[in-house]
């Protein structure tokens, strides 16, 4: 199951206003793992994740997706295998009905018509939201558009999702429905955010990035519990976990 | 200035779609050769932008009054002229559509007015010679304002020409220009500065986002035939206009009475005196001009009155008008029942 | 509108571009009359208002737009009267000018034409509209543009709304911000627009765009849809022909010219 892993070696990334976003990244996610990456505005996160599906090209060093490095030429093969979720679910959402945008990537790849509206309603469904098919994108919910938008990516049968603020905009009962989805993925995930709560319910493991770089590395649990290293980088400890290991 | 259906003849109005489908399918070509595909969501969420930016109004300097942006000629500098005609067109597709903007019979007018010439006229030999690649300043203000006049002028033209070969409109060609062309020197200067405005803003924050990925110009070759013909047109355009501008002394003043006369009544300072004043001038204009306009061959064109037909005309007309509704009822009626 | 794409009703049911061909039918016969026709155009409301039945939209709806398109055709119509001013007999006696006949064709024509454009568009839906238009022949890169133009346009102009609001807010009642604020206000719209548009081109790298955008088709012509093309010409023909309203009227007054 190698071909499922997701590694970064030496990741850094200079926009063309010669601002350095991430400076010299390096992980390694296995298959399967919960990863969620956590850290201040502005700590690279989004880079971070534009390049693992080969939206944004390294400008020194490498991620590799399953033993390929991402580079334009594999940038294709590799969104296959990486499905993104960003932040807006309106800048994902770009077709005129909910199934049109859902069948879009399996289209893109290839499916004959009949069978890419048979991907797109098992997506719907996967994500409960096959009463929807017909629906205009814009006239959705905040937690309707997130889970169209988990779909467009499920349709696309991805080994490793990626996922930009998910709970961002969501009431709380979408935001548990949000997690509870996320906890029955079997694919690998990695989730950017600031909800430190969904971190510790979904993820195995935290990666926490300030100014571009890797801070540290852990059991999610581990990693958010130290509270002056939460404090340090625009964080804070989870709530839960002082209820947990009370002072 | 979004012409309507009602005031268009069939052929008029086949005719400019036939020229408003054929100019689309070139650009679409011209797009499609580029191959650049980042213009797909660009083009979308920039015709939007143009809706949006109609909803901000901004204080006309000097006057009080207040302007909001047209958005041809900032889709031209942002696109470039083929794309840009794709999104004017798609804009006001969607106006008349869902806003009953502008009718559908007169869509091929409207789009040719209102893109044609700011995309590839106003862009091509106004606004890039005289800006050039300049980021603000005399030429950025001079260009924009000149372009935007020239773009709305030509569009206003188009207006009057296409109405008065329409032939529904009683207006005549003179009045009719004399009317248009003033209210659309006012609305270009507002076009240009609101242009020049925007664009100077993302020159100085953002430089990069003026480049665009739009299609090579290749105006280069057949500029200049093109040129001469706007030349002669503008010699033309412009002596006919000093002739009725001559001619018709009067008439001039009272377009230009209707244009102030229309600000006044929506400024709320205006005294109520002023109005009289106003309402007065209208009144007192009504005799003069209306029945001497080429009244007597007009009385023979004018078929004989049958006081008969008209009868059975209207009583006809609103029979079957009532019927129709009668039957529109019915067929609701079953839907719901069903 | 858009709700009322989404509704199914028979008027739904038919084909996008059939009703496209009967309403340009439509529009073309009911703009070659002659400009004094009121009684002549009378048996063309039947078109709009039974397509509005089928639809189950709500007339209201209709009504109100087009009364909110209406000034223009008033204003540029309200000549009419003052250039035309040939009397022309009424039944009763009345002598009005000529002008205010034309006028009332103008409002009758302006009134019929776009009530069925509306009525068309809203028991279409965009996308079935669009689908239509590109099976008619429609460039692509139009009709591409059509869909998103149309997708975003909410998104985009909810941004402006909320940067308009933010102005008025501290604006202290003034009618416009200056030039320079509102090149900053509107440039910052643009601004966004722009970074939107970057992040959809990735979101649509990241499902294998290539520049086609593919869509799921389900027009098929039925022979349905063909009759009611065929039906509605038909009726415009004869109508366009013959003044219909005349002869009922003729018929019911007895015959009295």
């Amino acid at each position: 199951m190698s071909h499922h892993i997701v590694e970064a070696r030496d990741l850094a990334h200079v926009y063309p206003d010669g601002h350095e976003a991430i400076r010299g990244i390096t992980f390694r996610i296995a298959h399967g793992e919960s990863v969620g990456v956590i850290g201040p505005n502005g700590a690279g996160k989004s880079t971070l994740l534009l390049h693992l599906n080969g939206c944004l090209l390294p400008s020194r060093g490498e991620v590799r997706v399953g033993e390929f490095p991402v580079t334009r030429e594999t940038s294709p093969q590799v969104r296959r295998a990486v499905g993104m979720v960003f932040q807006d679910p309106d800048d994902q959402l770009f077709m005129p009905t909910v199934l049109d945008d859902v069948a879009f990537g399996p289209l893109n790849y290839g499916l004959a018509p009949g069978e890419a509206r048979q991907r797109a309603v098992a997506a719907l469904e996967r994500v409960g939201m096959a009463n929807l098919q017909e629906q205009t994108p814009y006239r959705l919910s905040a937690g309707e558009k997130r889970a169209v938008a988990i779909a467009t990516i499920l349709a696309m049968t991805p080994d490793i999702v990626v996922m930009d603020e998910p709970s961002s905009n969501l009431d709380p009962r979408g935001r548990r429905r949000l997690i509870e989805l996320l906890k029955s993925f079997e694919h690998t995930r990695i989730i950017a955010t600031h909800d430190l709560e969904l971190v510790l319910e979904v993820c195995s493991r935290v990666i926490l990035l300030d100014a571009g770089s890797v801070v540290t590395e852990g059991p999610a649990a581990d990693v958010m519990n130290d509270e002056s290293l939460m404090l340090k980088h625009g964080l804070e400890r989870p709530h839960s976990l002082r209820h947990k290991h009370p002072h | 200035m979004h012409m309507a259906d009602a005031l268009i003849s069939p052929a008029v109005g086949g005719t400019m779609w036939a020229a408003s489908a054929g100019l689309l399918a070139w650009c679409a070509r011209k797009i499609r050769q580029t191959l650049d595909d980042r213009l797909v969501p660009l083009m979308g969420v920039l015709g939007a932008f143009i809706f949006a930016a109609q909803m901000i109004n901004f204080t006309i300097p000097a006057t009080g009054s207040s302007g909001h942006l047209g958005g041809g000629l900032i889709l031209a500098v942002l696109l470039g002229p083929y794309a840009s005609f794709v999104v004017i067109a798609s804009v006001l597709t969607v106006q008349a559509l869902f806003f009953a903007d502008g009718g559908l019979l007169a869509l091929g007018c409207n789009i040719f007015n209102l893109g044609f010439f700011p995309a590839f006229v106003a862009l091509p030999l106004i606004y890039r010679p005289i800006v050039r690649d300049a980021r603000g300043g005399v030429r950025l203000w001079l260009g924009s304002m000149l372009a935007a006049i020239v773009g709305l002028q030509l569009g206003a033209f188009g207006v009057v020409i296409e109405t008065t070969l329409s032939g529904i409109s009683e207006l005549p060609f003179d009045k009719f220009v004399m009317l248009m062309q003033p209210i659309h020197l006012a609305i270009g200067i507002v076009e240009g500065l609101a242009t020049a405005a925007v664009v100077a803003f993302v020159a100085r924050t953002r430089p990069e986002a003026l480049v665009m990925p739009s299609a090579p110009v290749d105006f280069s070759v057949n500029l200049r035939p093109v040129q001469t013909g706007l030349l002669i047109a503008a010699v033309i355009v412009g002596g006919a206009l000093s002739w009725f501008a001559s001619s018709h002394p009067d008439g001039l003043e009272w377009s230009m009475g209707k244009v102030s006369g229309r600000e006044e009544l929506e400024s709320r300072e205006a005294g109520i005196h002023e109005d009289m004043a106003r309402v007065q001038e209208k009144t007192a204009f009504l005799p003069d001009y209306g029945f001497k306009t080429g009244e007597p061959e007009e009385t023979q064109a004018w078929p004989a009155v049958n006081a008969g037909t008209t009868i059975s005309g209207l009583v006809g007309g609103a029979m079957v008008v009532a019927l129709a509704g009668l039957a529109g009822y019915l067929l609701r009626l079953r839907r719901k029942t069903a | 509108m858009d709700e009322f794409g989404a509704m199914d009703s028979p008027a739904h049911r038919l084909d996008a571009r059939a009703k496209a061909v009967a309403t340009i039918a439509f529009i073309v016969a009911v703009m070659s009359f002659p400009p004094y026709e009121l009684s002549g155009l009378a048996p063309f409301v039947i078109y709009p208002v039974v397509l509005l039945a089928l639809s189950g939209i709500p007339p209201a709806f209709i009504l109100r737009k087009v009364l909110i398109a209406a000034p223009f055709a008033i204003c540029i119509g309200l000549f009419n009267p003052l250039f035309d001013r040939h009397p022309v007999v009424l039944p009763g006696g009345l002598v009005v000018a000529g002008g205010w006949i034309s006028f009332a064709s103008i409002l009758f024509r302006f009134a019929l034409t776009v009530s069925a454009a509306l009525v068309w568009v809203a028991s279409s839906g965009m996308h079935r509209l669009c689908a239509g238009l590109e099976r008619i022949g429609a460039p692509r890169a139009f009709v591409v543009q059509l869909l998103f133009l149309h997708r975003y346009l909410f998104v985009v102009a909810d941004e402006g709304l909320r940067m308009r609001r933010a102005m008025d807010l501290r604006s202290a009642g003034a009618r416009g911000p200056s030039l320079r604020v509102y090149g900053s206000i509107t440039g910052h719209l643009l601004l966004r627009a722009l970074d939107r548009a970057h992040r959809v081109y990735a979101a649509m790298r990241a499902r294998g765009f290539d520049g086609r955008v593919r869509a799921l088709r389900e027009t098929e012509s039925r022979i349905g849809d063909a009759a009611f093309v065929v039906c509605w010409i038909a009726f415009f023909a004869i109508a366009r022909k013959w003044n219909l309203a005349e002869a009922l009227g003729a018929w019911i007054t007895g015959g009295a010219r």
